[in-house]
């Protein structure tokens, strides 16, 4: 946990760290490359259309659905509509503030929505009633109620699994043209279970799923999603220290493997293949 | 074959798979920063100003062993085809953000400890790949305004068109294609500082756009370096060797 332990303590935890990472070790005892615990609960919110709750470790993230019947976007008058937001609540950790996503949930949101969208899970074509009027729009909102690291993971696998298990009201329009709902409700047309995996860097140490005291060390982060077919949909290079390109392509070796183990989990725990 | 690349391998700008756009660097364009630089990358029309080192204003935010780098990408409502709202979108604040990770490594900030440096990046109009042409430009800025650097930063991306691995997507190759891969890199240190990727690539494909990109990124530091060479020596770097 993201505690006030104080400077002292803080650099003494910090060295301790560095030299049990320099012998291939850590804290908890886990491997450089093993996830923490990862608990997926899905249907845990009844009044949204698809939900999951998930926690990695102690970092725990809840994503809901809720699916309405809005315009498409003059671009693509034939596709649904999908828009991502995360936050980060004031009660997640000591430093979390209430106000508008900073640039940093803006981020966390856009790479999740980036490896949803380009791994095509979502089927957009599917969710239109009258191309150019009426189309459903997918909104998923993810909020993160306890930082203890790699949210980019945890963030992905939540708004994954409340989208493989959305079930959404169908509208149908009347012979004058109107809009009805029905009483019909259907699974989002999903075609793949895209999979997050977001390595860390600390000095030449590579690592998966640090917890918060971890990723005080971190200089430098790597995300690749993987569309669920063994392609790369979506990548992501943050912090402020950057990667060589050895230490990239070594990333994607691990992230790849990793992506087969954590798909695994996350299908079975969404009913899905 | 598809649409944007013909049966002799020619792009809708007539460019070879591994050919830049035409890309112009001018240095110390604004009187009142402390650096400055323009480019014209392809479409692109960026200028780029740096205030800084200077005194951190809310001060709580300075920091006591190091300069804080704030970065701001910011397009022009003009810029684009459609107009873009004047205030920042959240594609906007995303960008600066990781603008601001690819030049940070490259900055002595531990040199100004509490001080602020800024970057402007104001783009003008925008192509494909504006985001590489901004992290040019800035790390050029950066240099005029006599910031200790490790290193230049250069951006560039590569992506995939039509099937093939193509270098430097301009706006309809961005849009229409299957891949965009934006990088940024140390030149000479070696270090990537940027990388972001949407779109479909296999693995194979991923390594062939990178080290694509990379290569881009080489040669477009030979043009920061010339207009670095023209502003400060008045002479091109090959006609003084």
């Amino acid at each position: 946990m993201i505690s006030q332990r104080g400077y002292f303590i803080e650099n003494l935890r910090k060295e301790q760290m560095l030299q049990l990472l320099a012998k291939g070790k850590r804290l908890d005892d886990r491997g450089l490359l093993d996830y923490r615990p990862l608990k997926i609960e899905v249907g845990v919110i009844e009044k949204a259309e698809g939900s999951a709750k998930v926690s990695l470790g102690d970092t725990q993230v809840i994503a809901g659905v809720k699916v309405e019947v809005d315009r498409p976007f003059p671009d693509t008058p034939d596709k649904g509509l999908l828009i991502v937001n995360a936050e980060v609540l004031p009660l997640a950790s000591a430093y979390s503030e209430p106000g508008p996503p900073d640039e940093d949930a803006i981020e966390l949101a856009r790479v999740v929505d980036r490896g949803v969208r380009e791994s095509g899970m979502i089927e957009l074509e599917k969710l239109v009633i009258e191309p150019g009027r009426y189309v459903y729009a997918v909104f998923v909102d993810v909020n993160v109620l306890n930082i203890d690291g790699n949210l980019f993971d945890a963030t992905s696998y939540a708004v994954v699994a409340a989208l493989a298990t959305t079930k959404y009201r169908k509208y149908e329009l009347t012979e004058n043209g109107e809009l009805k709902a029905t009483d019909k409700f259907e699974k989002l047309p999903i075609t793949t279970i895209p999979i997050s995996i977001t390595a860390f860097r600390i000095g030449d140490v590579i690592l998966l799923d640090p917890n918060a005291d971890e990723e005080t060390l971190v200089e430098a982060r790597l995300t690749f999603t993987f569309d669920g077919r063994g392609n790369l949909c979506a990548a992501q290079m943050g912090g402020s220290k950057g990667f060589s390109k050895d230490q990239v392509l070594k990333i994607i070796e691990i992230a790849k493997l990793k992506a087969e183990e954590i798909g695994g989990l996350l299908r079975r725990q969404v009913g899905y293949g | 074959m598809g649409k944007l690349i013909d049966e002799e391998g020619r792009r809708v700008d007539g460019r070879k798979f591994n050919e830049l756009r035409p890309i112009r660097i001018e240095v110390g364009v604004l009187k009142n920063a402390d650096g400055s630089a323009y480019i014209e990358h392809g479409g692109n029309k960026i200028v780029v100003a740096i205030y800084g080192p200077k005194e951190t204003h809310p001060k709580f935010m300075a920091l006591p062993d190091r300069a804080i780098l704030r970065c701001r990408y910011h397009m022009a409502p003009y810029s684009t085809e459609e107009r873009k709202p004047p205030q920042p979108s959240r594609r906007e604040i995303e960008l600066s953000k990781v603008i601001r990770e690819a030049l940070e490594p490259a900055i002595k900030l531990e040199e100004f400890p509490r001080t602020a440096i800024d970057v402007y990046i104001e783009v003008l109009q925008s192509d494909g790949g504006s985001r590489g042409a901004g992290i040019t430009a800035a790390s050029v800025a950066l240099a005029d305004a006599g910031i200790p650097m490790k290193d230049l930063v250069v951006g560039c991306a590569a992506g995939k068109v039509d099937g093939q691995i193509v270098l430097d997507l301009n706006d309809l190759e961005d849009k229409e294609g299957e891949a965009d891969l934006p990088v940024a890199i140390m030149p000479n240190i070696g270090q990537i500082t940027l990388l972001q990727m949407d779109g479909l690539l296999t693995i194979d494909e991923f390594k062939k756009a990178l080290d694509l990109a990379i290569e881009g990124c080489k040669k477009i530091h030979q043009i920061q370096r010339e207009a670095l060479y023209r502003k400060y020596f008045g002479t091109s770097e090959a006609e003084s060797k």
